[in-house]
């Protein structure tokens, strides 16, 4: 699994942090989306998708790697 | 939001220390829903303990439309303007460990400071937005979980379904309020119709959220649906900006009843629950229970 986010989409509502605190975060300055593990770990893979899915501004796209 | 979880479930647990010292059965909704997130913001913006009971009843006049006389409300809204004014030029003078403090010192260091008006704005749009919004939504919550208390029993059971419960009681409540207003720059079609560009259109929450091509058996509460991409906060840019906040909020208070009083039941038939009326938000107007 691959993540990637869209900086200039994301609105800093945070729900991915509260969702899979292992893999986003949030900069201090102004809460824009961090991703801390890009190719997060198989156990974090349902948190993903579901930060994924709720997220306010469709701003993380998840793609799926073989 | 993590660091704000032990003070907030710390107001939680006073609160309930309160309610039942008064005996085994109460309004949760006044006891416990509506002081719970103005205690919070009061403690964002560094407002002590003593003046937090004003404050409640300031932001609740702001948002009434109905229930309080046109003088009471210009009043109310006078004095808050006033507290708020007293309390920024306070916290210029002697800044401390909060929200407003914090605004104070990095706008100014960015060489960008914010006004006094600009503050009072975000302090009193942050205690209205985030009061009676968040304040109904807890009551609305604990009386879905305990309309059928199966759902009650399966939370005690397995405390970590508290995130998933608290989305779908947010997708599930049918008491949103007025719905989303936006402005259409483009023509855009919405069943079968062509909107044109410059109209503006309200978007109804409720049925939104219970849109059967979206949710499966859209019409029933499923504690543990996930994912759950319901519009209760809006969507967008302009989503709900306390979402974070009110989400966290909903959390504690369901994780601190859930161990506070397991035995928690309402104290009257379902049905009987009374909406409340001229409030911008919706809620329930009381939320009689038992212990
Ligand atoms: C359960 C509680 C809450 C609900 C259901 C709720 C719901 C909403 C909704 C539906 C919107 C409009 C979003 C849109 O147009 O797409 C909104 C906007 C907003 N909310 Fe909330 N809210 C809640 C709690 C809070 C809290 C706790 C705060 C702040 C402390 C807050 C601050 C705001 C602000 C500032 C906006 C305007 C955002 C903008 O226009 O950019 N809300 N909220």
């Amino acid at each position: 699994m691959k993540i990637t986010v869209d900086e200039e989409k994301c609105c800093g509502a945070g729900q991915c942090v509260l969702i899979a605190p292992e893999v986003f975060d949030q900069r201090d300055e102004d809460g824009i989306v961090v991703v801390l593990e890009p190719e997060p770990p198989h156990d974090q893979h349902a948190l993903t998708r579901e930060a994924a899915a709720v997220c306010p501004a469709a701003a993380i796209q998840v793609r799926h790697t073989p | 939001m993590a660091a704000l979880r032990p003070p907030m479930a710390a107001i939680a647990d006073q609160l309930l220390d309160e309610m039942t010292g008064r005996g085994n059965s109460g309004d949760l909704k006044a006891h416990f829903a509506f002081p719970l997130p103005v205690y919070v913001i009061c403690d964002m913006l560094g407002v002590p303990a003593e003046d937090r009971d004003r404050f409640s009843y300031w932001s609740d006049n702001y948002l009434s439309l109905t229930r309080y006389s046109a003088q009471e409300r210009q009043t109310a809204v006078g004095e808050l303007v006033a507290y708020m004014s007293g309390h920024i030029a306070a916290k210029r003078a002697e800044p401390t460990d909060d929200l407003l403090s914090t605004l104070i010192e990095e706008s100014s260091g960015e060489g960008e400071a914010l006004t006094d008006a600009e503050l009072l704005g975000t302090g009193i749009g942050l205690l209205v937005a985030g009061h009676e919004t968040t304040a109904n939504m807890i009551g609305k919550m604990v009386a879905m979980l305990l309309a059928d208390r199966t759902r009650w029993e399966r939370l005690l059971e397995n405390p970590s379904l508290v995130r998933s419960t608290v989305e779908e009681a947010l997708r599930f409540d049918a008491n949103g309020g007025f719905g989303l207003r936006r402005y259409l720059t483009e023509d855009v079609e919405i069943g079968g119709e062509v909107l044109p560009n410059g109209t503006t259109v309200v978007c109804a929450l409720a049925a939104a959220n219970r849109d059967e091509t979206a949710f499966e058996n859209a019409a029933e509460m499923d504690v543990t649906r996930t994912p759950n991409p319901h519009l209760a906060f809006g969507a967008g840019p302009h989503s709900c900006l306390g979402q974070a906040l009110a989400r966290t909020e909903l959390q504690v208070a369901l994780e601190v009843l859930l161990r506070r009083l397991p035995s928690l039941e309402l104290d009257i038939p379902a049905t009987d629950l009374e909406r409340l009326e001229g409030l911008l938000v919706g809620g329930l107007s009381e939320v009689p229970v038992r212990w």
